[in-house]
């Protein structure tokens, strides 16, 4: 295809993408390097009986003027970078000095509302990850036994999780761990603590959003694995059998090598996803216990005046987050693709 | 089937059954229990004295006096004017697959026709897009929209959900159209027609299978999408999933859940009739990305 007509095949494609995402990432480089103009002070000097005095008192309408004429505010440099929200270099310089143990240090830098939030994040994506595998790859070996008139209603049923919006998702399972609900009510009757309450705990809070995750991901790694279970080659298995392998061995030694460059592509899918974890804190209402750094951004441009800057350095500082999950995808593709030039 | 291989124990076959249908229900459980409940009053969905209550709607029956109520779906459709919310997500997401669909085809039918170096580096810069979280996108949109006063507008989140669906829309369909014979279009061309007209003429007719498959992931990511809707749209032009989070905010008062519960019943309902028609296509399209991926 010559270069002018990829060129306009491309165009309304490539338009909207560098409008609407490589700008807007601009656009918040730029608004994390400001912060919002300082209120206007004026002073002035009351002469009475008794001398002068200096009065400084805000003049409102000159600090909205200003305000309202350079929306962005005044350059500010990476100063709102390492401010208490996002980097917070002095508390954690603080914190390291005045450590009494490691743990104590590391409970100093969860109050830090960054490392909080990034704390869960991580936590999140590197759990729920191998587990969706793990579970996606388990309902996958046993659907593929089931008789064909089953299969299809299995799968059925095995898609809602992963096509329900996630904020309903959650919403419908928050409803039900409440303590009022159905879950919620059995599991304090199963551990006879009648003021068990899931969303009480950081610890448990964690643990639901973990299971959620997991709820609502693993049809994802179940269908890929489904499919890719389908082309299995039926000779290996059987050589494998005649030479005395068991069923476990089967698996092991023919199945998992066949389906593991879906693992690379289901992991690598799930990396995204989960990094960016958000509605489900919205729909558990978890803000209190477990925040992301998704969160925090939308909490920032939720609150009653609305903090772009504070926002922005959040994403930018998210958006390098993803930029290293991807490094290593990233630095084998170019491998891959060096390889098949030369 | 009938290979040996295949065969095995009976504990084996009762412990894999036994697992796939505990999974069945914590899959489809959630789902019965909320539309269950959803005809039922507060106080048998979440029971105080007995969570039972909300299988034979004791207090339903007292409050409402059936064992059933369609009180959540009156508040929430007529009072809470749901209805609303339901035709700005139908233009939402209508629009977006329309729109997302056709820079989608001709984008990707030219990365996969290509072969020079910079499709390749397309493709790589769109995977990195794809990973960017919509929050940090949006906290990029805010200002800006304020200020040019594109804010609140459905036009605007469409606009803003066809970009963030690219990336996806490229990749998924650019592997599609590499499954499509190169030898079509170049025969047409050797026939005289311009590479437009190979694709107007040649490719457009085979190319609705895949189309399709894209469209309804399209349609899902439009449909699910809380961040961008829930911070680029004005109270008057809320789509559902935005509404149902604004229901939330007044939950406090009596009956006020039940309206949630009702709107996010009726929120899911198209979503299975979805999975229920389109179930192969869905399941052939989450596995293209794998074979080639």
């Amino acid at each position: 295809m010559r270069h002018k007509t990829f060129f306009w095949f491309i165009l309304p494609s490539l338009a909207a993408m560098i409008l609407f995402i490589a700008l807007p990432l601009a656009s918040v480089v730029i608004q994390s390097l400001h912060i919002e103009h300082e209120q206007v002070i004026v002073t002035t000097e009351n002469c009475g009986p008794f001398g002068c005095t200096e009065e400084s008192s805000v003049d409102t309408e000159a600090t909205a003027a200003l305000r309202a004429e350079q929306p962005l505010g005044r350059f500010a440099g990476l100063t709102t970078y390492f401010d208490r929200g996002h980097l917070a270099t002095a508390e954690v310089a603080e914190a390291w000095r005045s450590r009494d143990s490691l743990g104590g240090f590391f409970s100093e830098l969860y109050n830090l509302p960054f490392y909080k939030a990034l704390a869960f994040t991580l936590t999140y994506t590197f759990l729920v990850t191998p587990l969706v595998i793990l579970l996606g790859l388990m309902i996958a070996l046993g659907v593929n036994r089931l008789t064909p008139v089953l299969k299809g209603p299995t799968i059925f049923v095995s898609l809602l999780p992963m096509i329900i919006t996630p904020l309903i998702g959650s919403l419908i399972l928050f409803w039900m761990i409440d303590a009022q609900g159905v879950i919620g009510k059995n599991l304090q009757w199963l551990f006879d603590d009648p003021d068990l309450s899931l969303k009480a705990s950081p610890v448990l809070t964690w643990i639901t959003l973990m299971v959620y995750g997991v709820w609502s991901s693993a049809p994802f790694a179940f269908v890929v694995f489904y499919a890719g279970l389908q082309t299995v080659n039926s000779d290996s298995l059987e050589a494998a059998m005649i030479d005395g392998a068991t069923r476990w061995q089967r698996i092991r030694y023919v199945v998992i090598p066949h389906l593991s460059p879906l693992v690379v592509f289901i992991s690598l899918i799930q990396l995204m996803d989960n990094f960016r974890v958000f509605e489900p804190i919205v729909g558990f209402s978890a803000q209190a216990n477990a925040t992301s750094l998704s969160y925090i951004i939308f909490a920032d441009m939720r609150s009653d005046i609305t903090r772009f800057n504070s926002a922005a350095a959040t994403s930018v500082l998210t958006v390098i987050g993803v930029a290293i999950l991807l490094s290593p995808v990233l630095v084998r593709t170019w491998r891959d693709f060096k390889g098949k030039a030369a | 089937m009938s290979s040996i291989a295949n065969r095995s124990s009976r504990s084996v076959i009762i412990f894999s059954s036994a697992f796939v249908l505990l999974w069945v229900v914590i899959a489809s459980f959630p789902f019965i229990w909320t539309l269950w409940g959803s005809f039922k009053v507060q106080a048998d969905f979440f029971s105080k004295a007995d969570w039972r209550n909300a299988l034979w709607g004791t207090r339903t029956m007292i409050e409402a006096g059936g064992t059933f109520t369609g009180a959540g779906y009156e508040g929430a459709w007529i009072q809470e004017e749901f209805w609303r919310a339901a035709i700005n997500t139908m233009i939402v997401v209508v629009f977006t697959v329309i729109i997302s669909l056709t820079f989608g085809t001709l984008g990707g039918y030219a990365l996969a026709r290509s072969g020079h170096n910079y499709a390749f580096w397309l493709l790589m810069i769109a995977l990195v897009f794809r990973a960017m979280p919509h929050i940090t996108l949006v906290s990029g949109y805010l200002l800006p929209f304020f200020e040019w006063n594109l804010w609140g507008h459905l036009p605007t989140s469409i606009i803003v959900l066809v970009a963030i669906n690219q990336p996806f829309t490229l990749w998924m369909l650019h592997s599609f159209f590499l499954n499509i014979p190169k030898d079509l279009d170049e025969s047409a061309k050797v026939d005289g027609c311009t590479q437009f007209q190979a694709f107007r003429h040649v490719i457009i007719p085979v190319m609705w299978p895949g189309v399709i498959t894209t469209g309804l992931f399209s349609f899902l990511l439009a449909y699910n999408d809380f961040a961008v809707t829930s911070m680029l749209l004005s109270e008057d032009n809320r789509t559902m999933v935005p509404a149902i989070a604004a229901f939330l905010g007044s939950t406090l008062e009596e009956g006020n859940v039940m309206f949630a519960v009702a709107a996010v019943v009726s929120a899911t309902a198209p979503l299975f009739v979805l999975v229920m028609f389109f179930q192969r296509q869905i399941v052939s399209g989450l596995t293209a990305g794998a074979v080639k991926g």
